[in-house]
């Protein structure tokens, strides 16, 4: 469904050129639901918009839904669909009529699109918001307005620009519901850009992580976090004096990583985390070391995006920002 | 071409049909035009004589039609702004559509809005003792549409560029104020000493205002109507293809 081979992107900001895409390589299959995730200033929109024809590309080729990217970009519009961020839709419009609008530039007829139209707002719980303005709805009603309007066309493949940013936690999970249901009933392709780890792992067959205009892995979520290698034991100390003994005795588990110190944490790796969690209670105990926590847990997304970018997705989100304003 | 033509119609209805909605922007839109002939009119008319031919409303009614005609247009780019904002003009960039098409409906839409203005602010001026020939007000509600098409598109084509309502903004006043004062829009340039004619000389609006007030009384053989017309259709030319190259551009 894509399929991109060095897909890169510079611009020319006073002089200084700045690379936001380096070299993508990347492919989606027929019916797959693909995760692009990486911080803000990683690249994602930058890619999304070059895939999506908003974007020409400064080298590299690729084929969408079929079609040459750089030679048949009208092609490639006929046959995707692409969410935006920032929504698709006039505030004062109403809503109705900015689908059935949007489905005409598509070239289907008023009648066609209206039907069309009425029935994904009853697929997409918007019943009976047919005539409302898109600025008295809530944000998912909105976010589900602009599904709506990516869809009127059927397309074979849609683009998500983090679907579920400032959506409340309801709203994001019955969001994902709906995504899930678009290839479920349908067979379309998605490929959605987040940096919520969660969203990636609830929702993706296959996850592409993106740092520094570049793809840096890429897998199933659970084949990424069994990269990491093993269990997440996480201690907190009671008295921060201690903290380097809790250490000591966590790096001579069977098979543990050297630990680290974040905060008053000791947070370390072992490959069978239940197992080494017991010894470790042992430990502590003959050595009278207090703790105020102690878990195991299998790695998320963010220790494997840790792993691969020496930086954690929570903290990377505020930084950055510069290369991934839309231009 | 008939893509083109569906395209356009679908982006004109759709725009249309927004403007109408907006009761502001409709009351608003219809009594500016009005205001200057009644507030502004009155106090031509005992200098008509030092004016030129014809009574006042004869020189000042085609002057506040060009005015309309440009800077009415350049203020379109503000909407464009708003809609790009909301994520419109992105998603429609994103269908097969033509570009000329999100660009054209657009326009149509504002040259049909400055056509109902104009035809109301001549109507108006009536009563209040505007006698012009028929065929010379057709002749510049023709001038008008097409200079509010390419100063619409240009404002459209910077709207775009800039994305900013606070970049747009000073732009157009840097740009509105001199041209105003240099095109004898309000009173006519040969009221000026010469060293300001000169410099209004090298204004093309200037021209373009005197051949409409050539046509108001009927001098459509003179040099001036001519001049006026062909740089009208020199501007329509030029903005209009400003405003294509970067509708027609990618990435933006």
């Amino acid at each position: 469904m894509i399929h991109a081979r060095g897909l890169a992107r510079t611009f020319r900001k006073k002089k200084q050129e700045v690379h936001a895409v380096v070299g993508v390589d990347l492919d989606v299959e027929a019916g797959e639901i693909v995760g692009f995730l990486g911080p803000n200033g990683a690249g994602k929109t930058t890619t999304l918009r070059m895939l999506t024809t908003l974007l020409e590309p400064t080298a590299g080729t690729a084929t969408v839904a079929g079609c040459d990217l750089i030679t048949d970009p009208v092609g490639v519009r006929r046959r995707i669909g692409y969410v935006s961020q920032s929504g698709s839709t006039a505030p004062e419009a109403r809503a109705g009529e900015e689908v059935v609008d949007h489905a005409r530039l598509y070239g289907m007829s008023t009648a066609e699109a209206t039907e069309r139209g009425k029935q994904l707002f009853r697929e997409l719980d918007l019943d009976g918001l047919w005539e409302r303005q898109p600025k008295t709805m809530s944000g998912g009603q909105r976010r589900r307005l602009d599904i709506a309007v990516g869809l009127i066309h059927i397309p074979e493949l849609v683009f998500l620009d983090e679907p579920t940013t400032g959506l409340d936690p309801q709203a994001r999970a019955n969001l994902w519901q709906h995504i899930s249901s678009l290839r479920e009933q349908r067979g379309t392709t998605v490929f959605l850009t987040t940096h919520y780890l969660d969203e990636a792992d609830a929702l993706c067959d296959r996850i592409l992580v993106i740092d520094h205009g570049a793809i840096v892995a890429e897998g199933t979520p659970d084949q990424l976090k069994s990269q990491v290698g093993g269990d997440v034991l996480t201690v907190t100390a009671a008295d921060s004096a201690q903290m380097a003994g809790i250490a000591r005795l966590m790096g001579m588990l069977p098979g543990a990583e050297a630990p680290q110190l974040v905060e008053d944490r000791v947070i370390g790796r072992v490959p069978h985390g239940g197992a080494a969690l017991v010894e470790l209670v042992r430990g502590l105990d003959r050595e009278g070391l207090a703790v105020s926590g102690i878990e195991s847990r299998r790695p998320s997304l963010d220790d494997v995006f840790l792993g691969l970018t020496g930086r954690s997705l929570r903290d990377a989100g505020a930084a950055e920002p510069a290369a991934e304003v839309a231009v | 071409m008939h893509t083109l033509l569906r395209d356009t119609w679908t982006v004109f209805a759709r725009a249309m049909r927004m403007s109408l909605r907006n009761p502001a922007w409709l009351v608003i839109s219809l009594m500016q035009p009005i205001l200057y002939i009644v507030l502004f009119g009155p106090l031509l008319e005992p200098l008509s004589g030092q004016l030129g031919p014809g009574n006042a409303y004869q020189i000042f009614v085609p002057g506040i039609l060009v005015q309309l005609g440009i800077f009415g247009a350049l203020f379109v780019g503000f909407g464009l702004i708003a809609e790009y904002r909301a994520g419109v003009i992105e998603s429609q960039r994103v269908t097969p559509a033509s570009r000329t098409a999100l660009l054209l409906g657009r326009v149509l839409r504002d040259v049909v809005v400055l056509l109902v203005q104009g035809t109301l602010l001549v109507l108006v001026s009536i009563p209040l003792g505007l006698r012009a020939p028929f065929l010379g007000v057709v002749l510049t509600l023709i001038v008008i549409a097409l200079l509010g098409a390419a100063f619409a598109s240009v404002s459209y084509a910077l709207a775009l560029t800039l994305k900013s309502e606070d970049a747009f903004a000073p732009l157009l006043n840097a740009f509105v104020l001199p041209v105003l004062l240099l095109s004898g829009i309000l009173l006519p340039m040969t009221l000026a000493p010469g060293w300001l004619q000169t410099v209004s000389d090298v204004n093309p609006l200037k021209h373009v205002v005197e051949g409409t007030r050539e046509f108001f009384v009927g001098g459509y053989d003179t040099s001036t109507a001519w001049w006026g017309a062909a740089l009208t259709v020199v501007l329509a030319v030029l903005g209009w293809a400003f405003g294509v190259r970067r509708f027609r551009r990618e990435s933006s």
